[in-house]
């Protein structure tokens, strides 16, 4: 684990032709910490997971992951810097198997050759070997045991969640991004989230930002929130100080007066 | 129903975990291998370019069963491989280095085409290599010094390590070795980080992207694995046509192998090998039909392609998982028997997939 390291974003911006998808926002992240960034829909906030992988270009700013600077990166480094993400509609590999997804999850620590792999030498099979008992710790963890050989295509809506969460921690990531995890869960499956995203944060090491709109999930688990409308961030603290800014209640509740 | 109880990570790893598919396959590999002594030397040539057609199946199907980039032009790679073959040997190049050598740079080429193409999806990249396809016939055509030209070129006779394999037997075995050879590595390649990342960048570029896969380098690299593999077809159709001509690697040579891997079932190795057997027998489907339909319809010139037109658009719309399709649910219908429900094998409600960045 590479824990140790703080995800600093610096005066983040990004316009979708004319619109400030996201202006000027700054936060940091220490290492072990739960951060989790609420607003309104359109918001910004998964735009903002999206610049930190790499997926958009940013107009201005900086986002620097420890010794990292992330902007001189391509998408596909953004992982062995120790960052992994989910997705806010489950991006996961529709025909593959729960075990292949998770394999995929190890890609980054794999080292491939077309060549060597087609030939299927010793030393690849003792990789695959190695990389698979990797794989089961997660498959422990998230309790997938029972899913393992099924393909994706035939798993429930809160399976392929966890299927999700599962193949992010495969890559060992230091610092992990969640487009909300609880998103589309009923509340029994939510309760089940929290327990595990303690668990992840605690065994695993591993820091946690995270995007969510279940305001019970955020006051258990993060440390602390920010809160951001219209790509501006509106404040930045504990849950119980970020409910009550006056502001965030604007932005969610309309004017109060 | 086998239940398989696995007790070693191995178990994974191992192809044909179950009994009965090991019985099959056996059962079939026992075949090939015996089929000279079942059958007559026409028959066991028709085997043998059965067999070259499933290498090249193999080749397209890595590129678009498992890594979802659709190509209509490789039948560019098997002109490209019989072509570059039937040149090194005539200029006295032996048999086992020329292979070597057309292998490669086939799948060089692939390589190029697939960094050129690999900004580019569906209807752009059938494009772009159909465009592929018209350069390479083109050159092949033109460039009279080297090919021949239009009047085509003679393929010199087999030789390997010295020793002539003009036999029917000899060549089918020569056949039946790279096709081994290929059927292995395809389905090794499947088992490794390098078939994951092809599979990964066919159902979500995004998400590979953010696992840490090069999607640019996986097209790249499966272009020229699949370029490789269907040039080394090239060879061995070479000795199986024994004279080249330009047209034979055209369009509608590409639209064949389409054909296979489509009616076979995208995205497995065995689909290949099904849609090679289709692909084989259809035209003696086509001289059967010949004779019996009235003379008015059957002696219709285009009647060839009229059928796999017709094929592969019955199987789009009643069966877009193939033959390999039909075939699980076959099996699955004996093995779960009398469980079997129709809805066994309807997709689930889709979900939500998020906007493709592209």
């Amino acid at each position: 684990m590479t824990a140790g390291r703080t995800l600093s974003v610096r005066n983040l911006s990004i316009m979708f032709g004319g619109v400030h998808a996201v202006e000027d926002v700054s936060f940091d992240v220490s290492p072990g910490e739960v951060f989790a960034i609420i607003g309104p829909n359109g918001a910004g906030k998964s735009t903002i997971f999206n610049l930190i992988s790499r997926l958009y270009e940013p107009s201005a700013g900086s986002i620097q992951f420890g010794e990292y600077d992330l902007l001189g990166l391509p998408a596909h480094r953004v992982v062995d810097t120790g960052i992994a993400r989910t997705f806010q509609n489950i991006e996961l590999f529709e025909q593959s198997t729960v075990l292949q997804n998770l394999l995929v999850g190890r890609h980054s620590r794999m080292s491939g050759n077309a060549l060597c792999d087609f030939a299927f030498l010793p030393r690849v099979r003792r990789a695959e070997i190695r990389h698979r008992r990797k794989v089961e710790d997660i498959i422990d963890l998230l309790e997938l045991a029972q899913y393992r050989d099924e393909r994706i295509a035939d798993l429930p809506y809160g399976a392929r969640k966890n299927v999700e969460l599962a193949r992010a921690l495969c890559a060992e990531p230091a610092l992990l991004m969640l487009d909300e995890p609880a998103s589309g869960l009923n509340t029994e499956e939510t309760d089940d989230v929290g327990f595990w995203l303690e668990d992840i944060k605690h065994d695993l090491g591993v820091t946690l930002v995270m995007v969510e709109h279940d305001m019970n999930l955020v006051g258990q688990v993060a440390d602390r929130v920010m809160a951001i409308n219209d790509g501006r961030v509106l404040a930045i603290g504990s849950p119980d100080d970020v409910r009550e800014n006056e502001d965030v209640q604007q932005a969610y509740l309309g004017m109060t007066e | 129903m086998q239940v398989l109880f696995k007790t070693r990570y191995e178990d994974d790893i191992r192809f044909l975990p179950k009994t009965g598919e090991k019985i099959r396959v056996g059962l079939v590999v026992a075949f090939l291998l015996a089929a000279p002594l079942l059958l007559q030397d026409y028959y066991l040539g028709e085997l043998g370019l059965l067999l070259v057609y499933a290498i090249a199946g193999i080749g397209l199907m890595i590129l678009t069963g498992h890594t979802g980039q659709v190509s209509f032009g490789h039948a560019a790679f098997l002109g490209i491989g019989a072509y570059c073959h039937a040149i090194l040997m005539s200029h006295g190049v032996p048999f086992s280095l020329s292979v070597v050598l057309t292998t490669a740079l086939s799948g060089l080429i692939g390589m190029a085409l697939g960094r050129s193409a690999s900004k580019m999806h569906g209807f752009y990249l059938a494009i772009a290599t159909l465009a592929f396809l018209m350069l390479v016939e083109t050159l092949l055509g033109e460039w009279e010094s080297m090919t021949g030209g239009y009047g085509g070129l003679a393929v010199p006779g087999l030789k390997v390590f010295g020793i002539s394999l003009a036999s029917a037997w000899q060549q089918y075995y020569l056949d039946l070795f790279f096709t081994f050879v290929v059927v292995l590595g395809a389905a090794n390649l499947f088992r490794t980080p390098t078939g994951r990342s092809f599979l990964a960048v066919r159902d979500s570029e995004l998400s590979a992207r953010c696992l840490g896969v090069n999607v640019e380098w996986a097209k790249i690299q499966a272009f020229g694995i699949s370029a490789a593999i269907t040039g080394l077809a090239g060879v061995l159709l070479a000795h199986h046509l024994a004279y080249l001509a330009p047209d034979v690697f055209s369009v509608l040579e590409s639209l064949k192998l389409m054909l296979m891997i489509v009616v076979g079932g995208l995205g497995s190795i065995p689909g290949a090998i099904f849609g090679a057997i289709l692909v084989s027998l259809l035209p003696v489907a086509l001289s059967f039909l010949k004779d019996v339909l009235p003379p008015a319809l059957g002696q219709q010139a285009g009647l060839e392609p009229l059928l796999f037109g017709l094929i592969i658009v019955i199987f789009i719309v009643f069966e877009p998982q193939g033959i390999y399709g039909r075939w699980m649910k076959l099996r699955f219908f004996f093995e779960t028997f009398p469980y079997y429900r129709k809805s066994s094998f309807v997709r689930q409600k889709s979900y939500l997939k998020t906007e493709r960045m592209r």
